[in-house]
């Protein structure tokens, strides 16, 4: 490999051997095609016409009033597809293209990361593999019927915990047999390099936008920049335009589950400790001995025990914090947020929500706070309806 | 010179390896098993130690893995274990193990304590030769021998950094993918075997995907110095779960039969 893949002490690529061909091509296309000039305007044609970017930054009024400070949040939201995971799908899906490879694999939790991919494998012509837990295959069935309807095939995951975990193990695996011509499109920040760098480097447009749009809109850069994390590519996305803007605070949220006090939670960097999972040293959730936990969380696509290496690392450097909510703050800021402003908050990013909420009454009213609307909730309105029947 | 080099050299003859994952379907079973391996004409162990997300394995060994941790397999048991194995009878043990278990232990704590138990050597499945140095230097410091994989999609350059870092013996994947039986033998391990003899002397153990005592008579025909048989062993244990007399048996009857078919070429 020609990089370390490093953030600090955190990263590398911890993976059998037979991977590290597969790592290195595309460690090397990435390097080849990221700032060619003909890569980088069909990609941009793409953002613009395909996945509908920029995105808006709008003023959440009704709710900011309910919180006491002014939230302004980044409609990723509006993307096709419905989450930021098509910017990410559509870089790596050109990615491939350019490399000659004709298939596609990805894992997904939530599903969003296996639409956004089946989309991309459809409007590229390119045969598409979908691992997901079973667990999640059943909890999130309306994407899966998505993802068939664009001609991917969802292969439903069984071993250990059924969720995120499992289904990167088995997308792994059958990559190790199939890298010939295959492109493993990973969802997250995380796993080994090159996927931390490669993923940031795709989902920076929400971050160079957010802030051009505060000067913009605002006059002003934001105070805080508060984003959801799984496996941290919506949070590094919106972060790293702001990573040197050094008095805006950033601020990372996970999910707490039934609360971080007991074991049904996936919050790694809140909770976990420095450990390899997937290809990367980071923060993960394990037992003394490092076997992986299982991880509980209502929303599927932070349901992962790791995280991206470069959260590990902005999180041991102080420049960013991390914290969690629960599922009832999800639940209730699901709600609020919904009958505030009509939209319906995906519950990935309900969590970012969700600790605005908490920080009632403890900011000035003009404070400004930047909030990634990763996603939309339709996906999980039946997951509502079950928590929180309507009468 | 190292211990399989000894080993290798004296048997005159491709070496039997097969692999069990400590503590499947639980300790004194497989301890039981490992006892039959050895007097039914094992040559070496390879044995791993059970991880929650092994991902250089298929489903059997994966399968393994689950029923050994349920049985509350743990690094610090699996080594005991192996010092029970080695109080039984001194043959060569290989490790196979994943990262993150050495990397809470201790790096220098597990080898050291490997060493202790009677162990040979050390194989992490999720270290590529990139990053031999997070093990080899340790692992030798405290007598242990390396081992690192080659797989049929490395280039020489690489093979010729596994040479370097090994002082065991090289592990040849005969395929591209995960553990697991295959029905036939992959098209691309005897010319793996033949690129490895053309860059290196160092002992050839070939692993992956052999099922049968075909397979093996195969692979040591080819050249190698050592076959490792994995999850076409850790099947019998699958297919027996109810009957531990039987899973013995036919673990027994398996190695012995192919003990017989590799000593008579
Ligand atoms: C809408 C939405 N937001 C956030 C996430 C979490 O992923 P990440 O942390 O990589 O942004 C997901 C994952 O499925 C998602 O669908």
């Amino acid at each position: 490999m020609k990089h370390k893949g490093r953030y600090g002490t955190f990263g590398g690529f911890y993976v059998p051997e037979v991977l590290i061909p597969a790592l290195e091509d595309i460690e090397a296309g990435f390097e080849q095609y990221c700032n060619d000039p003909k890569f980088v305007e069909e990609l941009d044609d793409l953002y613009r016409n395909y996945a509908g970017r920029p995105s808006p930054l709008y003023h959440a009024k009704r709710f900011s009033e309910q919180v006491g400070f002014q939230v302004y949040v980044k409609r990723e939201d509006l993307l096709h597809g419905g989450a930021h995971k098509v910017n990410n799908a559509l870089g790596q899906g050109l990615l491939a293209k350019y490399m000659g490879k004709k298939k596609l694999i990805a894992e997904t939790g939530a599903g969003q990361h296996g639409l956004a991919t089946s989309m991309i494998g459809a409007l590229f012509g390119m045969q598409t593999k979908i691992f997901m837990g079973s667990v999640d295959v059943a909890r999130q069935n309306v994407n899966v019927h998505k993802m068939k309807l664009c001609g991917a095939e969802v292969i439903s995951v069984s071993g250990g915990t059924c969720t995120l975990k499992d289904a990167i193990n088995d997308a792994l695996r059958y990559w190790t047999s199939h890298i010939d011509d295959t492109f493993y499109l990973f969802g997250t920040a995380g796993g080994p390099h090159p996927f931390p760098t490669i993923v940031r480097h795709f989902q920076t447009p929400i971050g160079t936008e957010s802030r051009q749009q505060c000067l913009d809109q605002l006059g002003r850069l934001p105070d805080k920049v508060v984003a959801c994390v799984g496996g941290g590519s919506n949070a590094i996305g919106i972060f790293s335009s702001f990573i040197d803007d050094v008095d805006v605070e950033l601020i990372g949220v996970e999910g707490g589950g039934k609360g971080i006090e007991t074991d049904e939670h996936c919050a790694t960097l809140v909770k976990g400790s420095v450990g390899v999972l997937h290809g990367a040293q980071t923060y993960v959730l394990q037992d003394e001995n490092g076997q992986i936990h299982e991880t509980e969380c209502i929303s599927a696509g932070l349901d992962y025990p790791g995280v991206g290496p470069e959260h590990a690392y902005l999180k041991d450097s102080g420049r960013a914090e991390y914290t969690a909510v629960t599922d009832e703050q999800v639940l209730d800021v699901f709600e609020l947020f919904t009958r505030s402003e009509g939209i319906l908050p995906a519950l990935e990013s309900s969590h970012a929500l969700a600790y605005l909420v908490a920080q009632k009454g403890k900011l000035p009213k003009d404070t400004l706070v930047v909030v990634n609307l990763s996603g939309r909730g339709d996906k999980d309105v039946s997951i509502v309806e079950e928590h929180r029947p309507m009468i | 010179m190292g211990h399989y080099q000894n080993l290798f050299n004296q048997l005159n003859r491709t070496a039997l390896v097969p692999f069990f994952v400590i503590g499947d379907p639980d300790e004194e079973t497989s301890f039981e098993l490992v006892k039959t391996a050895i007097d039914s004409g094992a040559d070496v162990l390879e044995l791993g130690i059970p991880f929650s997300d092994p991902v250089a394995d298929g489903p059997t060994i994966q399968k393994a893995d689950i029923r050994a941790m349920k049985a509350k397999m743990t690094p610090a048991k699996a080594l005991a274990f192996i010092k029970r194995v080695s109080d039984y009878k001194p043959l060569p043990i290989g490790l196979l193990v994943y990262y993150n278990l050495v990397f809470q232990y201790g790096v220098e704590a597990f080898l050291a304590d490997f060493k202790e138990a009677g162990g040979t050597s050390v194989l992490v499945a999720d270290l590529s030769i990139d990053d031999a140095d997070e093990i080899a230097p340790a692992a030798t410091a405290v007598g242990l021998e390396t081992v690192f994989m080659v797989t049929p999609n490395m280039t020489d350059e690489r093979i010729q950094k596994v040479v370097e870092k090994t002082t065991g013996f090289i592990y040849t994947v005969s395929l591209l993918g995960t553990t697991g039986e295959r029905t036939g033998l992959s098209d691309r391990v005897k010319p793996l075997i033949s690129r490895l003899k053309g860059l290196t002397q160092q002992p050839i153990c070939v692993g992956f995907g052999i099922s049968t005592a075909e397979h093996a008579k195969e692979v040591a025909q080819a050249g190698a110095d050592g076959v490792i048989i994995g999850s076409r062993i850790v099947k019998f244990i699958e297919d027996n779960l109810d009957d531990t007399t039987e899973m013995k048996k036919q673990v027994g009857e398996y190695i012995d039969q192919v003990a017989k078919i590799i000593a008579r070429l």
